[in-house]
Parts: C-alpha cells; structure tokens; sequence
C-alpha cells in the first residue's frame, strides 16, 4: 500500500474503532431529519379559540360552528370579556375571538366598522403569528361568500401545506456537515498534536499535505454517504419534490463539504488540545448556522446588524441554494450566485489553512 | 519508631470483576517509621493505597488506618492523612501562600490556626522569601517540597507519598528524603512508593508487592540477608523475575 | 563525517532558557546519553535535532545535513522515538508497526532482520491493541517502529521513564545489540545507573553541559577522596555530618553516607574510603 493509501486506512480505523463516534456521524442526520420532520413541527395544529360574544346571534353560532369544524382548530368555549386575560394567561385558548355586538349588520354591509376583533397570545411569537394566520385563514373560508371580492387571493406556492419537514431538510444538512467535516476533523488532528504522534509524523518523509489530506478523506467521505441517505429520505420518506438540478445540488454540497473540511483544518492549526477544538468548533461553526443562517429562523425577521453578518456564513449560502433546488426545483444557473460565493469562499479558507500548517512545533 | 501500630492491615483485597488487583496481603506500620511500598507498575500498589487512604473500599479483608476502619469510617482517615500525590496536587496560579491556606482550609483548619502554621512552615523551610511567587514559577524541588508541606499542613499522624521524587535530579532528591527523615523524627509516620532502590534503603521497613500479593516485607538489612543480595535493586530484580502481571 | 555535530545551540521559551549554548559530538556506531533531571534541557535539543523545533542560536547536523536548511532530508533519514512512547493507543501492534514502516516506504518485512530480537518478545500479542499494553511493552514496540526503517542515527527521548527496573535493562541490552550492529543511538535518561552503559555521556543540568566523557574519563576525573558510613539512623548521622566543620559535601546514598573532605583536612583512619560512582560526580558537579 501507498504512503497516503495506509495513512487513510489508519484514519479509517480510528474512526470505525470509535463507536460512539461513528454512531453520531452517521447516524446523526438521519435522525435529526426525521425529528424535525415528524416530532417538531412549527406548525400549529391544534389552535383554541375562545369566543367572546355580546349577542349569542344566529350569525355568530354558524360561524362559530364551522370555525368548530376546521381540523386545525379547537373550541375552547365561550367567554366574558373580563375573562379574556386570564384565559389567555392561563393557556385555556391561544386566540381570543370577540365578536361586536353588531356583527350580524357589519357583516351585512349595514353598518360600518369592524365586526369582530381577534386577541392573540403572542409571547412565543412564532407560534402566535401562525395561530392567528389559521384563524384568520378558517374565518375567510367562512366568510367566502360574504367577501370574497374585498379579501386577497392567497396562494401558498411550493409549499402548500406549508410543511416545516421541507423547510429543515436543507438546514439539517448545513448543520451536519459543518458538524462532521469542521469538528470532527479539527479534532482529529489536534489529538495527534496532543498525544503526541503527530511529532512522529512531522520526523518522517511525509509531506504535511499529505497528512490533511489523509485526514480529511474518510470524512469527505462520510459526508458523502451522509448526503446521499439524507438525499433518499428526504425523497422517498418525506416526499420533497427534489426537482431541481441534481447535478447543481450534489457540486455546490461537495463545494460546502470542502469548505466546511477547511474551516475545520483552520481551527486545528490554531489550537492544540482538543476540547479547545470543540469549544471553538461549536461556537465558530455550529452556533452561526444554527443561529444565522436561515435554518431555523428566517434571515429576513434578523436584526440589521445580524442580518449583515450572516452574509459571511457560508451555511447560509448553503442552505439557500438547497431550498431553490429541493423545494423550489430550480436549474443548474438558478443557483449560479450561491455556487459562486461558496467557491471563493472555499478557496480563500483552503489556501488560509494551509499555508498556516506548521511543520514544525514551534 | 514505636511498637504502636499505626496501620494494620489483614488480607486486604480488591477485585474488580475477575481481576483480583490486591491479593489478600497483611502487614502492619509502626508509628513514627519511614514504611516503604514497593512494587512494579501494575502489581497492585496503587490500588492498595487508595484503599488506605480511604478512596476506594476493599473487596474484603480488614483494614485500620491512624485508628478509624476503611469501611466504615474513611471520611475520618481522609481527615487524619496528609496525601502527596505523583503529580503534586498544586495550582501552578496561585501563590505558595495561597496554596497553603486552600489545604488548610479543606481540611478544616481554623484561619488563625492556617495563618500561624504557614509562619511556622515558611521559616522552617527558609521560604519566606518566595511566600507571594506563584507555584507555576518555582523550580521543580521547591514545588516538592511545597507539596509534601501542604499534605502534613494539618500535622497528621501518617502522611502518603506516592512516588513524590520522580524526575528530580540526585541532589533535590536528597534534600527532599531529609524533610522526610526530619518529619518521621517528629513522630510522623511516613508511607512511600517509589522507583528509586536505593531510596527504599531509606526506610526502616517495607514491603514488596508481586502480582497482587505482598512477596518480601521487613528491614532492608532484613530483606538483603534473606533474599542474599547485596543491594535492594537486587532485591527487586530477584522477585520481579517471578512476576507474571505487567511488565 | 561524525553522525552528529552540535555547535553552540541554544533555544529558550519566552523568559526561559532551556538550552544554553550546548555543544557535543557523538562517535558512529556509539551511545551516547543525555543524562539529567526534568527541566535540563533534554527533550528541547532532541526536538532541535530532529528539526522538529529551530534553535535561537549554533547549529547541528546530523549525518552531514543541516537542521535548518536539509530538514526535510533528516526527517526521512532518522528514527525518533519521542517521550510518552507516541503510539495509536487504538491500533493494533501489528497495525502501529505496519503504519510507521509505510510513513518510510518500506515494508516490515524487509528490515524485519533488524528489530527481530525486539519484536519477537511483542510477537504473540500482534493483534492487541497498543493502549493495553504495558508499559515495558509499549517501549519496545515503540522502538520496533522507531527503527523499521533502518535508520543509521536514533534518538530515543527518555524511553526508560515509568518503566520497571527489570524492564530498563532488558531495553539497555536491546540498544547495546542495536549499537553493535552499527547505528549511532542518542538516548537521555534521569537514571544515572543508565549513564553507565553509555559509551559517551553528557551531564546537563538547567539547560547547560556540566561535563562530557566516557564514564570511565568522568569517574576518574572525580578528583576528591570520597568516604563512606554506615548509619543505623540516618537522619541523626546526617545532621551530625552537616554541623561537622571538616565535612565539604555529605549526602545519603543508598543504605551509607557519603561524604567529601574541606580542603586540606585530614581523614580519621576508620573512615572508609571509597571509589566514586557516576551518581557521584555529578552531584559534586550540580551543587
């Protein structure tokens, strides 16, 4: 065997010979789709509404029926308007509908002014907002005859059930790979440094390249493994439509693996005792993408000031392009920006790292 | 020395599964005396230790350190030994003083008792100079030194030195095994491993662990005659032959 | 061309001067030992001499090759066995020994020859993992795969530390076979009973040489009488010695005490001469 053939076949064992380990890398985005898919949802489905009325009218109790009827809400009952704080407070109904004494001739066109009010929890304001939006969605249902005319043609493209699974496919990768190829491999030559083989290595004739390189391969090719699983799950599990350029979609993620397998060379060459490699891996890598790179929340509901930063995230690149080829369903040039901010910013990570590798040990 | 037993032990053992890491060994320590416990890397010596100073119960057997049972009472015998462990177990950023007040105060040492006895132990070892440098500074005896004071801060019956001389040069050596010889003739009863053969001629008795199992104990002039040898280097070499466990 | 040549080198870290301007020359085909306590210095001019660190000021080569401008030369040349015996806790014997003979581009076999006496002692446990090994084990594997690749320079950074004393030896006569065989060894050792199976020692203390030589040269340039005393009590001995004008430099020694004489003073007849060892003179000259 080659040099650099029994170096990765080292690698390779310390990583199989790690059990716990390998249980994580692999099994890791596997499970993280299917829990954000199937057990954590941003969805709300289970919406009470508590009703406040003046007049218990004919018109207001049909409504109230059908509201009843919806799947996504529930009837929580009827109520004073003193009560409607407490109700809320004590988390007896999530929206609060207070009906105006006129309704019937409000919505009759008789009488001006507003029919009704909604009163909403919002101290999780994800949650309230998407409350209000199914509440508001059911009574437009009803009212659909009434008003029909006035009210705006809401369409919900791409994601008509509007289901978060989607929205997580592409965050969960980001996260994974930036886990996998950035921490993992930080740590994997900070170990030699600290145990003290990597003195071994340098008093040899192997080239330092050949050393990151050894290094990075099984990872690379974990990573591989990793997308491709996660690629048939999100397919045939949770039936993304995936129609976008495959091509596009399997280059820029080999683009993000490497760039993620560099940052991780990046902080090795800075550190020398592995649980600074976690500490500084989990802060550098895992906390921007989860925080800063649209996979959970939006970018655009961020602070100016985070909103800016997260423009050297490269997960979030990432993760923008994956959405516009696997929800989207966009071609190759669709996401021609995207690749092309992921590349320099590869490139400029890759030479940063190498040139820094010191061969020596001080 | 004394015909006072200090410790008294009877077929001590530990297992840990199917491994019997200390074989039923017997043997007693007078007080006042330089006890030595010898044994190569992984005949059972270190586990036989924790198991005095009360850090780890024994399998079976019986077991009375400075008074108090290792079943039962080893928070007692935790608070009556002084321990020197193999790496000394001081904080390289705090200064001489300061470690010395942190082990007074751990072992319940009122402050003005703390505060007197640093004075007393500065002076002793002409170290009052260095009171405010920083451990990390001091040079490899002093921070020996510092930590075989800091285990005997609270003046206890028996002190446990694990290997305290390791990589320290001959003299520094020296000089440390006479603040050992000073403390035993104090009435200090001293309990060490060590490497060094010529440093178990030191003690006034000791014992030789194999495999487990206590294979020589008495003097060392004892021992030489018995086992015919005219140093304990060869003592060692002798039973380690026979050993079957480690190296 | 001597295999190693060190002129001047010094190296400190920060406020620290841990080499100060050490120079020396090994023989080839010989032992030469480092011989010091922790701090002296000796893993800094190792690193140095494997160019795994640039030195302040001198230089060195080793096998003609300069350690700053032909390091990369002396890195596939040389064997190095650095302290803590750097092994792959969770690879095999077999697997550390293949890893290490491919890092050179050979195979095991082929200079198989060369670590068989070593290797065979290792052999029946092959598939065990190196982390389970003990310590007089793992100095010999680390050895093993220090030399597979036949090199003819070998530095060997404190391998006898931690061991046991019947271990020690056994390793000691492993390098005398090894040395017989023709390769230059470079070893540093705290164990002065090791210095003396040295062929050529250096004494260093806090970063400086206090003497070099063959032991032999180094013992009989002692240059005092030395006398020894039995003592029943050693402390009590001890203390008389020190308060005792006459004594320059007394110290204990196994199950006596060794003394030295002020300048001009004459020995009582009952007191036993002695022949100094090599634990001897350096004491005399680190004080």
């Amino acid at each position: 065997m080659t040099t650099f053939g029994s170096f990765v076949h080292k690698e390779t064992l310390h990583i199989l010979r790690d059990t716990r380990t390998m249980m994580i890398v692999l099994l890791m985005p596997v499970v993280l789709i299917l829990l954000f898919s199937y057990a954590i949802s941003t969805e709300v489905n289970n919406v009470r509404f508590a009703v406040v009325s003046p007049h218990y009218t004919s018109a207001v109790l049909e409504q109230v029926r059908h509201l009843e009827a919806n799947p996504n809400l529930r009837f929580a009952g009827f109520i004073e308007p003193t009560e409607i704080d407490a109700t809320l407070r004590q988390g007896k109904a999530d929206v609060v509908l207070c009906y105006s004494a006129d309704y019937d001739r409000i919505s009759a066109g008789i009488e001006q002014g507003a029919s009704m009010q909604l009163v909403a929890d919002m101290s999780n304001p994800n949650n309230g907002t998407m409350a209000t939006a199914v509440v508001q969605g059911a009574i437009l249902s009803s009212q659909a005859s009434l008003a029909a005319a006035l009210q705006p043609d809401i369409r919900i493209l791409y994601n008509p059930q509007m289901k978060s699974s989607f929205n997580f496919v592409p965050g969960v990768l980001g996260l994974v790979f930036m886990l996998i190829c950035g921490m993992m491999t930080s740590v994997s030559i900070v170990r030699e440094k600290e145990v003290g083989t990597m003195e071994i290595l340098l008093v040899s004739p192997v080239k330092p390249l050949q050393i990151i390189l050894a290094k990075m391969t099984p990872y690379f090719m974990i990573s591989c493994l990793n997308l491709t699983t996660a690629l048939l799950l999100a397919k045939y599990l949770l039936q993304l439509p995936l129609t976008g350029s495959i091509t596009a979609l399997i280059i820029i993620s080999v683009l993000f693996i490497v760039l993620a397998l560099g940052l991780g060379l990046l902080i090795s060459v800075m550190v020398s005792k592995q649980i600074v490699a976690i500490l500084i891996s989990g802060m550098l890598l895992m906390i921007p993408v989860m925080m800063l790179s649209g996979m959970m929340f939006p970018i655009e509901n961020l602070p100016h000031f985070f909103r800016e930063l997260s423009v050297i995230i490269p997960a979030r690149w990432y993760i923008a392009a994956l959405r516009k080829l696997m929800i989207q369903g966009l071609p190759f040039l669709g996401v021609w920006k995207e690749m092309l901010i992921i590349s320099v910013m590869t490139l400029g990570i890759l030479s940063i790292s190498l040139k820094r590798f010191n061969d020596r040990l001080a | 020395m004394t015909d006072e037993k200090i410790i008294s032990v009877r077929e001590l053992t530990k297992q840990f599964g199917d491994f019997t890491a200390v074989d039923h060994i017997s043997f007693d320590v007078y007080k006042g005396e330089i006890f030595g416990f010898l044994g190569a890397n992984g005949a059972g010596k270190t586990t036989a230790m924790r198991m005095l100073c009360g850090l780890s119960y024994p399998t079976s057997g019986s077991g009375v350190v400075a008074g108090f049972d290792v079943y039962r009472q080893a928070e007692q015998i935790k608070r009556h030994i002084g321990y020197m462990p193999q790496k000394f177990a001081l904080y390289e950023d705090l200064t001489v003083a300061e470690n010395m007040e942190l082990y007074g105060g751990i072992y319940g040492m009122s402050r003005k008792v703390i505060r007197d006895r640093i004075d007393e132990l500065l002076a002793k070892l002409d170290f009052e100079s260095e009171r405010n440098t920083l451990t990390g500074e001091l040079p490899l005896g002093w921070k020996q030194k510092l930590s075989f004071t800091v285990a005997s801060i609270h003046k206890p019956d028996i002190i446990f030195l694990d290997e305290p001389t390791g990589g320290v040069d001959p003299l520094t050596r020296r000089k440390f095994w006479e603040l050992i010889f000073e403390t035993a003739y104090e009435g200090t009863t001293v309990f060490v491993t060590t490497h060094y053969m010529d440093e178990a001629e030191y003690c006034n008795r000791l014992s030789m662990m194999v495999d487990g199992r206590i294979k020589a104990l008495g003097s060392p002039k004892q021992l030489k005659e018995q086992f015919n040898a005219p140093d304990m280097d060869m003592v060692f070499r002798i039973l380690a032959r026979g050993a079957k466990r480690g190296d | 061309m001597k295999p190693i040549e060190v002129i001047s080198l010094s190296k400190s870290y920060g406020k620290v001067e841990a080499v100060k301007s050490v120079s020396f020359e090994v023989e080839r085909g010989t032992i030469f030992g480092l011989i010091g306590p922790d701090g002296a210095g000796k893993t800094t001019i190792f690193r140095m001499l494997t160019t795994l660190l640039t030195p302040d000021s001198g230089e060195a080569r080793v096998e003609g090759m300069d350690i700053l401008k032909d390091y990369r030369a002396i890195r596939a040349h040389v064997g190095y066995m650095p302290g803590r015996f750097s092994l792959y806790q969770d690879l095999s014997i077999e697997e550390n020994l293949n890893f290490f003979a491919s890092l050179f581009q050979v195979s095991v076999e082929e200079n198989m020859h060369l670590v068989e006496p070593i290797y065979k002692q290792i052999e029946p446990f092959k598939k065990r993992r190196a982390g389970k090994l003990s310590g007089g084990m793992k100095q010999k594997l680390a050895l093993c795969c220090a030399m597979i690749h036949k090199p003819t320079v070998v530095f060997l950074d404190e391998p006898t530390t931690g061991v046991d004393a019947v271990s020690r030896s056994e390793f000691w006569d492993m390098l005398a076979q090894l040395r017989d065989s023709g390769i230059t060894i470079v070893v540093s050792t705290p164990y002065m009973d090791e210095a003396s199976r040295c062929d050529k020692i250096a004494f260093m203390k806090e970063g400086t040489i206090l003497t070099t030589g063959t032991p032999n040269e180094i013992l009989s340039a002692y240059g005092k009488r030395l006398f020894a005393m039995e003592s029943e009590n050693m402390y009590l001995s001890l203390q008389q010695l020190q308060a005792d004008e006459r004594v320059d430099l007394c110290y204990s020694f196994g199950s006596t005490i060794h003394f030295t004489l002020r300048d001009g003073v004459q020995a009582e007849k009952n007191w036993a001469e002695i022949q100094p060892q090599i634990e001897d003179c350096y004491i005399a000259l680190s004080r």
